[in-house]
């Protein structure tokens, strides 16, 4: 509990910090007709850079597995539409709940809709029939 | 190229993996957020405890942020039946394709998933589509 607190919190810090939490720095980063921000690159890169120290040696010691290898539509759909909400807002989820800070009713909007964007992907993903059986 | 971060961006995105790396230490869990938002509204609710906690100090994170940072910059063009209909399809297309920046991409291409690599290259791609229509035919969210 304590632990999941404190790195949300260290994982919103480095958003603020990076410029990711910045709708409008992330819009100069995709953005590559306009005066290009390139700062976007060094985020994930920075970020990739820790993780791909940690993540398998402690995914091995955890034996955490993931039962999804397969690349398949479903994947490709979702990270299309998702790029396209990124690109036209400038949040992706985490700046979007860190920015709630803010008290602007742009994020208070935005997290809700993208609440309710989730709770409509998880009812369109439902096998057919699983109602009924219900 | 104004507007160039370099060093401040590194150091955000090495905070960003290091808090990745902690979460699966300590609770063994992925730091997706899209996952981790999302699963509070699964049905039937699972395990609500962390993943409250970890948004909690996501947006504590925020507030704090601002006490020596001051506030946010507030956009004047952005409407809020944009910021709906963004939000719309970031909520569904992260459900649907099982993560975002940080599952697939901050965690997912740290441990070599090819399934992440290839939704990191779609939604970049389509946000760098997005980005520029936005800007440059819709004129909205500059």
């Amino acid at each position: 509990m304590t632990s999941a607190f404190g790195a949300g919190f260290l994982f919103g810090i480095g958003l603020w910090l990076s410029g990711m939490a910045n709708p409008r720095k992330v819009l100069d980063f995709l953005d590559v007709a306009g005066d290009w921000d390139p700062s976007l690159l060094l985020v994930m890169g920075g970020a990739v850079a820790v993780t791909a120290m940690f993540f398998r040696p402690l995914l091995q010691r955890k034996e955490i597995t993931f039962d999804k290898t397969a690349v398949d539509a479903p994947l490709v759909a979702g990270a299309a539409l998702f790029g396209l909400g990124w690109g036209l807002g400038g949040y992706c989820p985490g700046p979007a709940l860190t920015a709630l800070s803010n008290l602007s009713s742009e994020a208070l909007v935005f997290v809700a809709a993208m609440i309710a964007g989730g709770i409509l992907g998880r009812i369109s993903l439902r096998p057919a029939g699983s109602l009924a059986q219900r | 190229m104004a507007n160039f971060t370099p060093v401040a961006s590194l150091i955000g995105g090495l905070l960003i993996g290091i808090a990745s790396v902690w979460l699966l230490a300590a609770n063994g869990r992925i730091a997706g957020i899209s996952g981790i938002l999302h699963g509070l509204f699964a049905q039937p609710p699972g395990d609500r405890a962390w993943r409250g906690a970890f948004i909690a100090g996501l947006i504590a994170a925020g507030f704090a942020w601002h006490l020596f940072a001051g506030p946010a910059p507030v956009r004047e063009n952005f409407g809020l039946g944009w910021a709906a209909a963004a939000g719309l399809l970031v909520g569904f297309g992260t459900r649907v394709g099982g993560g975002c920046t940080s599952g697939h991409g901050v965690c997912g291409l740290g441990r070599f998933s090819l399934r992440s690599l290839v939704a990191v290259a779609v939604f970049m791609a389509a946000g760098i589509v997005a980005a520029v229509v936005t800007r440059h035919v819709l004129g909205v969210a500059s």
